[in-house]
């Protein structure tokens, strides 16, 4: 921490850009005594310049860097993306790679829900929590190794479909490991859901009310533990969501905790949501076959869809070249801003990284 | 699924009734709604349409197109608590020439705007008349070029690639 400023009572001083614990991202925080009078995000650090990128490269060469914002949630950034391409391009994935699709994203809603419980655990003070999810981690990093080839870097949604299809017994294997993290989750809720400390340092800490939540344009899990029944896998199905069913996770407290509470529920529903699909998923192909450069009519499209943080959002902009004209990506971190400095005034400076981190920001996805 | 678009019609239709020739309808397709409008109408135009329920902002971005001298600025727009829009993005847009990068901010309208129009002055150089922050937001601190998502701006990589710099 650097000292900037002194007047008076009040102390201003930066908390970052260092990784603060989660990325390169400062927040400027003016003390009065331990509480916080005022918060000034300030992004940017990892700006890559994605939506300029976009706009020199053709629509496949785009697919490897667009998954880097986030690469905990690759196919999370990429699934808008795939979807507003083929949109443009008046084709569909077939059958059997939506239901492909579905278990990628659902793996990597698992994969960075745990990245996020694993840092939650030890900004507040429970290295348990740290080792265990990290630990488990690794599992459903196999089992998406095992579809995608690489850790966490897939590259594996292309534009009509999928690059290959599901590795043999590809089922097995990961009902196993869903019965094991099942079991798992239990043992996480005595441990942490349900120890002492952790509801003393979320219960009734930065709440977020229904109306401002909405105001704020908070998004995904944040929004549901403000009591608003919203997922984009409900309110607009895309890619075959609509013939599984589970119920959305909505918590009425707007709290710290129950926004880990709605995560930790998603963790259930994700490997519901992966069970049914591999009970679902038709034979056939995986994956459309285009040959040459691909184009899009001229025109624009936009698709949005959920990831582990939120809606995600694309907007591409095709003037009939092999590259797009104009790429606007919104992610959900990014909506985080507006809600931050709202949640964290008013509280003590011991508060800051529940309620920073219950967020789930993440400063790459949002500066991209 | 149906892909009937009578609500979607019907939004539309309420729009033009209060507005008339001061809203030009781009397209309507299921679960999605465009339309155009002055920047001096905007902000009648965008209180209107969050008062039907589109309470949120889910992305607003520019678009340079200097073979028409324009920016194009589009507000995306959702519904996260109204059962029967929850479906729909509107897109709401203005559209302005070059000369004159100016447009009234909507966050009066949609708070949730604030971020975005901080970000699309960065990156095109439109200003929001009206938000407190017109200010870096992304760019590192000692950038000194043109708006970057302009299209003159090209990036130096690819210019040392194609040989023409």
């Amino acid at each position: 921490m650097e000292v900037v400023d002194q007047e008076g009572r009040t102390l201003t001083f930066s908390i970052g850009p260092q990784h603060p614990g989660s990325g390169h991202f400062r927040l400027i925080v003016k003390v009065d005594g331990d509480f916080i009078v005022d918060v000034k995000p300030d992004p940017g650090y990892v700006h890559r310049g994605a939506e300029k990128m976009c706009e020199e490269r053709t629509y496949i060469q785009n697919i490897p860097h667009l998954e880097r914002p986030v690469i905990f949630d690759s196919s999370g950034i990429l699934f808008p993306y795939v979807l507003a391409v083929e949109e443009l391009l008046g084709v569909q994935a077939p059958p059997r790679a939506q239901y492909i699709r579905i278990i990628m994203a659902e793996l990597n809603r698992i994969i960075s829900h745990l990245y996020w419980l694993a840092i939650y655990g030890i900004f507040l003070g429970h290295s348990t929590m740290f080792m265990w999810p990290m630990g488990d981690r690794e599992l459903f990093i196999d089992l998406a190794e095992a579809i995608g080839g690489t850790r966490v870097t897939f590259s594996y949604f292309v534009p009509g479909g999928v690059r290959n299809d599901l590795p043999p017994e590809f089922k097995e294997r990961a009902l196993k490991t869903c019965a094991y993290f099942e079991k798992r989750l239990k043992e996480y809720d005595r441990i942490f859901f349900s120890n002492p400390m952790f509801l003393k340092r979320t219960q009734d800490i930065g709440v977020l009310k229904r109306e401002d939540a909405i105001r704020l344009g908070v998004t995904g899990p944040n929004l549901r533990a403000s009591g608003i029944s919203s997922d984009t896998r409900k309110d607009e199905p895309y890619s075959s969501y609509q013939t599984i069913k589970w119920d959305i996770p909505v918590r009425k407290e707007g709290d710290c905790y129950a926004r880990a509470m709605v995560r930790f529920q998603e963790l259930f529903d994700s490997m519901s949501i992966i069970r049914q699909a591999l009970d679902l998923i038709p034979e056939g192909s995986v994956k459309i076959a285009m040959r040459g450069q691909i184009k899009g009519k001229v025109g624009e499209s936009f698709a949005r869809t959920e990831a582990a943080r939120g809606t995600m959002f694309y907007h591409i902009i095709s003037d009939g070249a092999t590259h797009p004209y104009r790429v606007k990506i919104s992610v959900p971190s990014f909506r985080s801003l507006c809600a931050m400095p709202f949640l964290l005034k008013g509280n003590h400076l011991a508060d800051m990284p529940a309620i920073y981190w219950g967020l789930d920001y993440w400063p790459v996805e949002a500066d991209k | 699924m149906s892909q009937s678009i009578e609500k979607e019609e019907l939004l539309l239709s309420s729009i033009k009734d209060k507005f008339g020739d001061k809203v030009s309808e781009l397209y309507v397709n299921p679960k999605r709604i465009k339309i155009l409008v002055d920047r001096e109408n905007i902000l009648n135009v965008a209180t209107f349409v969050r008062d039907l329920g589109f309470n949120q902002v889910i992305s607003a971005g520019g678009t340079d197109f200097p073979k028409e001298d324009s920016f194009v600025v589009d507000y995306h727009l959702i519904s996260v608590d109204h059962e029967d829009l929850k479906r729909i993005i509107f897109n709401l847009s203005t559209k302005f020439p070059k000369n004159e990068p100016k447009t009234p901010t909507l966050m009066e309208v949609w708070p949730s705007a604030e971020y975005h129009e901080q970000e699309t002055f960065e990156m095109l150089g439109i200003i929001f008349e009206g938000h407190p922050r017109m200010e870096r937001l992304l760019l590192p601190e000692d950038w000194n070029d043109i708006p970057p998502l302009r299209k003159e701006f090209k990036l130096p990589s690819r210019l040392v690639e194609h040989g023409s710099s």
